[in-house]
């Protein structure tokens, strides 16, 4: 069971990965890529991050990608209408790209042989009561500098987006 | 076999981060490179939380959310960037953003 | 395993079935109620007292031409409704109506499913909700309804920030993520639900999440992006028949789901006022009997020649549903339901009251009273609850 919903959503995460590359008008490669977080965020329940899991889906697939589609309703993005890049770049790069997937692969497979193995259920530690008390223990420090972070962020993105009032 | 081996995880993270990288590279389109940079965090995200099953940690699923809020901060300022510079000309290709001018 | 598959589809149908009724009698509800707060009687020819208006609507609906715009982006216009009601809908899986009950023997709650991140559920499903909006006003391929949508869009993102500091607070006092905890924690009586209990009441919260709430489904007073007189209907401007229907039942349906977050986090979930024995099983006896009586009373000289019949058959069936709740077989899950039915349905009453009383505000100061008064009320409130709590403790 665990092993079917794996590679179903597996696979859907690598084909929505896929479009979001190929796709030639941003709004389809943004859709995409909602689809690739869905899909991690049900990995991320197998595994036992339920609170990750709502997090990705709240905080990725409902509020950066919400802004990402904004900025391509706004700019009124069409569909792109070169070509990538030289057919040189794309047929040196796709091989070598595949090569390096492969040794990535291939060390994996060695440090972590088929025996370790996870199912649901195997970690329970993942729940918003344990995430929430090494956020506010462990990690005190790291939370404070990213709330400075989105600080720093917003105050940014309205001075770089505000219009001068003549 | 009734489980999923920990390795199909870890390498489903490289097949989503090379895919990342290479929509990174070859992509014309300001904002399908943005994407791509998601797509990498997002595969990053992965590995992240499958170490956190491994060692039954819960500081994998920390990481994973500091690397969420980075992105979110990246996501607000990149974007607002974008919005700036392609104000002043029609198209959103990154070859034409080649003078310091304007 | 399988009498738990059998059992969570007999759930499924009898949840769905409940759900698609009421939706569509809460428009006949509201069309009702509005029209009495503006003194004149609403839907009244199609069936005894418009009872058979929404089938009429219903008809209407199917059978009007479904017109497909000629430069519209086909996949999203097709999928933004289907999307919106999708995502609507997937929120009531996690709602409890009531405590355990045996359905043929096999013991199980009235609720689809139990989360142990229920809460985070809910919120991340009304996250979703805003691409099937902004989906639909981008792939119109008409200027108001791009406008329309981004609006909708910009203004559902803005209030999701206060509701969901609105939410930690009783959080804090309830200690627990999961609906049907929540709700367990709350027994006891009227002093112990979240608005009334200490070390701080969560009144304030409860303002500002029924606040927060109007805004996130689009209701007036901020139903600026989508009101009829104004951007030539917003983002279902292009959508006729049965799409426009969709995102109706959408909306309907997301005002179902937070009216129920409102009662299972704010209000005591299916919980009585005070105690069984204390008499609070007589309360809905007394209530549709009262509403039999007068019903009956009025129903001898009516005064319009179409209630002849119609009053009195009324009271009858009134005065039947009274005598179902004196029968103690059915009390222990009749009475949870009437309970959680009566709390949810006068938020639902609030909703179009105040839909019969506001004015709508402008987008500015929607946007405004937002980010300037709510954000930070809701800030300030969780401050205050989470001292409080930690002083008493």
């Amino acid at each position: 069971m665990d092993v079917i919903l794996f590679l179903v959503f597996a696979l859907f995460a690598v084909a929505c990965a896929i479009n979001v590359v190929v796709q030639r008008h941003p709004i389809t490669s943004a859709i995409s890529l909602i689809g690739v977080m869905a899909s991690l965020a049900v990995l991320y329940l197998l595994l036992g991050a339920e609170f990750i899991a709502a997090a990705q889906v709240i905080v990725y697939a409902g509020a950066i990608m919400v802004l990402f589609v904004f900025v391509i309703m706004l700019l009124n993005a069409g569909a792109e209408l070169r070509s990538g890049r030289s057919l040189m770049a794309q047929a040196l790069g796709v091989p070598l790209l595949a090569a390096l997937l492969g040794i990535v692969a291939f060390f994996v497979q060695r440090l972590f042989p088929r025996e370790t193995t996870t199912h649901f259920g195997g970690f329970t530690g993942g729940g918003a009561k344990e995430v929430g008390r090494a956020l506010f223990t462990t990690y005190l420090l790291p939370f404070e500098a990213t709330s400075i972070l989105i600080l720093i962020a917003i105050v940014g993105a309205i001075v770089l987006a505000h219009k001068e009032l003549d | 076999m009734a489980s999923v081996p920990i390795s199909w995880f870890l390498t489903l993270s490289a097949v989503l981060f090379a895919l990342g990288v290479a929509g990174f590279l070859f992509r014309r389109n300001i904002i399908t490179v943005f994407m791509s940079i998601e797509l990498m965090l997002n595969a990053v995200n992965l590995s992240f939380v499958t170490f956190a099953y491994q060692f039954k940690k819960v500081d994998g699923h920390l990481l994973a959310l500091f690397v969420m809020v980075v992105a979110a901060a990246e996501a607000a300022v990149g974007l607002a960037i974008i919005l700036t510079v392609f104000k002043r000309r029609p198209s959103l290709d990154i070859d034409d953003v080649n003078s310091m001018k304007n | 395993m399988d009498s738990f598959i059998v059992i969570s589809l007999i759930k499924v149908a009898v949840v769905f079935a409940v759900l698609l009724t009421t939706l569509a009698y809460l428009q006949w509800v509201e069309r009702k109620v509005i029209a009495h707060i503006q003194v004149r009687p609403g839907p009244y020819r199609v069936g005894p007292h418009g009872l058979l208006q929404p089938l009429a609507d219903v008809v209407k609906l199917i059978t009007k031409e479904d017109l497909r715009p000629p430069f519209v982006h086909k996949a999203l216009y097709l999928a933004a409704p289907f999307m919106a009601m999708t995502l609507a809908l997937m929120s009531i899986c996690v709602i409890p109506f009531g405590p355990a009950i045996h359905l043929g023997g096999v013991p199980t709650w009235m609720q689809l499913t139990d989360l142990n991140i229920g809460v985070l559920f809910v919120l991340a499903v009304s996250s979703m909700g805003v691409y099937g909006v902004a989906f639909a006003g981008w792939a119109s391929n008409n200027k108001y309804a791009l406008l329309g949508g981004l609006r909708s869009s910009a203004q559902m993102i803005s209030y999701e920030l206060p509701m969901s500091i609105a939410i930690a607070a009783p959080l804090l006092l309830s200690n627990t993520l999961s609906l049907r905890t929540l709700v367990d924690t709350q027994a006891g009586g009227i002093w112990h639900w979240n608005v009334l209990r200490g070390p701080f009441p969560q009144i304030v919260s409860f303002v500002i999440f029924l606040i927060a709430a109007f805004a996130e489904t689009n209701r007036v007073p901020f139903d600026l992006p989508e009101a009829e007189n104004e951007l030539v209907a917003g983002f279902h401007t292009e959508y006729s028949s049965m799409k426009f229907a969709s995102f109706f039942m959408a909306e309907y349906a997301n005002m179902i789901t937070v009216s129920s977050m409102a009662v299972l986090l704010f209000l005591g979930g299916w919980m009585a006022p005070w105690p069984a024995r204390y008499g609070s099983s007589v309360v809905p006896v007394l209530v549709f009997a009262c509403a039999g009586a007068i019903a009956l009373y009025h129903g001898i000289r009516p005064a319009r020649r179409r209630d002849r019949y119609s009053l009195p058959v009324t009271g009858v069936v009134f005065l039947t549903v009274a005598a179902v709740f004196l029968l103690p077989m059915v009390q222990n899950w009749l009475l949870p339901l009437f309970w959680f039915g009566a709390k949810v349905g006068s938020i639902l009453f609030t909703f179009m009251w105040v839909r019969g009383t506001l004015p709508r505000f402008r987008y500015d100061q929607l946007m405004g009273f937002a980010w300037k008064w709510l954000f930070p009320a809701a800030m300030l409130n969780l401050l205050v609850t989470g001292f409080l709590v930690a002083w008493v403790s």
